[in-house]
């Protein structure tokens, strides 16, 4: 039986995502083995036409070509899985979406029309229909490999969907936010790191975007930016925290009075 | 109609690279007209939404300009904005920011030798091929690359991105017992590095030379790393606040990263050679001994033999992480108080690819009103596209898929990380 072939995309993206893949060190000769390696240019010249049966796409859309290439790409592919915060939900660049992209333009290049972008940064999801999403900036090595352990048996991945404070718990860390007053977005954002902040003494930046039940997440969120004001966090600071990795994710966007 | 005097190549989206870029090669009358480098890396405008930020957020912003290396954006960054607060941290924190960045070199320049550029050597599409005959060289590095990430992992909390970086220090310093471990398996990881540089320097190289002026950072008595100032084989030598009166930076229609080029002189070069030859005296006895033996002599210009001059840079970079282990005093606090000022500040340190610039002013609440970075893929550009240009000129009787490659290997001789500048490799050429 042919091995599936796996295929790898980027987009807008820092290309740290799909190098969380090349960081499996113990397992990527292994997964070689399991699957054929069609398309993935960060690792190999080689490249083999599709349909693909798993892609993974990094990044987000944010030119006029980027969203015409993703369509043929979701043609080719049976399984479509999204990796890291830029593809779920527009990355660190969607910053633009509340701003000018013009403006923006024209402090990074001499000669703005030469560059051709799009006004906002936009999820995978915006474009085509997505199989399976996963999130941080970047993801997490255990659960992509999770995912292609469900993929190649056939079966759902396990991902868990609820917030960082159950894994800072299950971590026996003590909360930042209560014992220390370090304001913290654990409580709205999505498990997956292994609670790595409050580990640190540091409370959680949000590169797992919200949780994923969206109506949990805007009680949660707007109760969290309550408790934030109150920790002394001016209305500043507190758009700034949730707008990072993850701004135009619905949950922390509305949260902040911003457009997605 | 084509025929071999006048052709055009176009490389379309270049292969074991960071980022995504293209070539493109003309020639007429059996002459190269003219080489381009395409970077097509959509434009993430970080220095535009850098504005408005508070100060303590560039570290984390800008990581994120790089997946491959992002302890150097945090690094460059932490000392640009503890320069315009007018603040210097203290011995113990310098230390275990330059052991986190040692974490970084090891990893960075061990993916690109063993996953990204042998290959190339040894006539593999990927390391993944080349693991069928020679399985246990590709695991040699893969132990070598997982080391310098368990590095970043213990010290900044993950390897991609880490975590523990703030401007002023660590949000917590590690317990000497944590780093233990890991001077362990350096120790053993040492002998698998010279392995590497003996490896590499057995490769077929190119009989091929450039003059480019190298620019790298010196620091007393040191490598350098993650501190010090400028220095250049023409004879410059400036500091940090100096460096856009000696560096512009200008658009050129093919690329969305912005080429450098020196005021007054050229292109110029940055990286693992540029360091090499301008601070080979400060390697390790190790390092200094294996790259002898590897045949490196004083100067490094041929730019296929980059190959030989990162692998010695990780037998250093773990040299260097023993002895900060060994003398490794947590620093107490692990951070220092870093109060807002309005200022400029300016940061410099050598990324695994080269030197990494950042700027920014401040304005009395802390926020950022300006920013720049110029990564060092943006630098190398117009020199590479130099090389390119003599490269192809003695190979235009070769046929559009030999030369495609060779041209793919000597792009990745810079190992261009297109996504800070922006990726790489569409070829093409056009011989018409
Ligand atoms: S989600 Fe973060 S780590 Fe992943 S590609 Fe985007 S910026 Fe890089």
């Amino acid at each position: 039986m042919p091995r599936p072939k796996l295929a790898v995309w980027k987009f807008t993206s820092c290309d740290g995502c799909q190098l969380t893949l090349l960081d499996c060190e113990d397992e990527l000769l292994g997964l070689a083995g399991q699957v054929e390696i069609a398309h993935f240019l960060e690792a190999s010249r080689a490249v083999s036409p599709g349909p693909y049966d798993i892609s993974l796409v990094e990044g987000s859309v944010s030119t006029p070509d980027e969203a015409e290439r993703i369509r043929h790409i979701r043609e080719v592919s049976r399984t479509l899985v999204v990796i890291g915060a830029c593809a779920t939900s527009g990355g660190i660049q969607a910053l633009r979406n509340f701003a000018d992209v013009a403006e923006f333009r024209s402090i990074v290049y001499a000669t703005p029309h030469h560059v051709r972008t799009l006004a906002r940064s936009t999820p995978i999801s915006a474009h085509v229909p997505v199989d399976f999403e996963l999130r941080g900036c970047p993801i997490d090595k255990h659960q992509l490999l999770e995912v292609r352990t469900a993929f190649l048996v056939g079966r759902e991945p396990n991902i868990p969907r609820h917030s960082v404070c159950f894994e800072c718990k299950a971590r026996g860390a003590t909360c930042v936010m209560a014992a220390d007053g370090i304001p913290c977005l654990g409580p709205v954002t999505q498990a997956g790191c292994g609670a790595i902040c409050p580990a640190f003494r540091r409370g959680c930046f949000g590169c797992f975007g919200p949780v994923d039940s969206p109506a949990d997440a805007a009680v949660n969120v707007a109760a969290l930016a309550d408790r934030l004001r109150a920790m002394g966090m001016s209305e500043d600071d507190i758009v700034r925290v949730f707008r990072t990795f993850n701004a135009a994710a619905p949950a922390f966007a509305d949260a902040t009075g911003g457009v997605r | 109609m084509t025929h071999r005097n006048d052709r055009s190549l176009r490389v379309g989206a270049l292969s074991r690279v960071e980022g995504e870029g293209a070539m493109h090669v003309r020639v007429r009358n059996g002459e190269v007209a003219d080489v381009q480098l395409e970077i097509y890396e959509p434009p993430r405008f970080f220095e535009a939404l850098l504005r408005g930020r508070s100060y303590l957020e560039p570290p984390d912003i800008t990581a994120r300009i790089c997946g491959i290396c992002p302890v150097a954006y945090q690094m460059s960054a932490c000392q640009a904005i503890e320069d315009a607060c007018e603040v210097s941290v203290d011995e113990r924190i310098q230390a275990l920011r330059r052991l986190l960045y040692c974490g970084e070199w090891i990893e960075s320049h061990v993916l690109h030798i063993y996953l990204l550029h042998a290959p190339d050597f040894l006539g593999y599409q990927s390391a993944i091929e080349m693991a069928a005959d020679h399985r246990d060289l590709v695991e040699r590095g893969l132990a070598l690359k997982k080391l310098g990430n368990d590095i970043m992992e213990v010290i900044g909390g993950r390897a991609i991105h880490p975590i523990n970086v703030k401007v002023g220090g660590f949000f917590r310093a590690p317990a000497p017992a944590e780093l233990r471990p890991l001077g362990e398996r350096l120790l053993q990881a040492r002998d698998a590095a010279i392995e590497t540089v003996q490896w590499v320097a057995g490769f077929d190289f190119p009989d091929f030379h450039h003059d480019h002026e190298m620019l790298a950072m010196t620091t007393p008595g040191r490598y350098p790393i993650e501190s010090g100032s400028l220095i250049s084989t023409g004879g410059l030598a400036f500091p940090a606040s100096a460096f856009e009166d000696h560096v512009v930076e200008e658009q050129v229609p093919h690329s969305t990263a912005l080429h450098a080029h020196l005021v007054n002189r050229d292109h110029y070069l940055v990286g693992p050679a540029a360091r090499y030859t301008l601070n080979s005296a400060s390697l390790s006895p190790m390092a200094r001994e294996v790259a002898h033996d590897a045949g490196l002599g004083e100067q490094e210009r041929n730019p296929f033999r980059g190959i030989i001059v990162r692998a010695v840079e990780v037998v250093y970079a773990i040299d260097e992480a023993l002895r900060l282990i060994d003398g490794y005093q947590p620093p107490a606090p692990a951070a220092i108080e870093v109060p807002p000022h309005a200022g400029v500040g300016y940061g410099i340190t050598e990324a695994p690819r080269g030197v990494l610039y950042h700027r920014y002013e401040l304005d009395a609440a802390g926020l950022v009103t300006s920013a720049k970075i110029v990564p060092p893929t943006s630098q190398n550009q117009a020199s590479i596209e130099h090389d390119l240009t003599e490269f192809v000129s003695t190979r235009l009787s070769l046929p559009d898929d030999q030369l495609q490659w060779e041209c793919e290997q000597a792009i990745r001789n810079y190992d261009p990380c297109i996504s800070c500048s922006a990726h790489f490799l569409d070829f093409t050429v056009e011989r018409s």
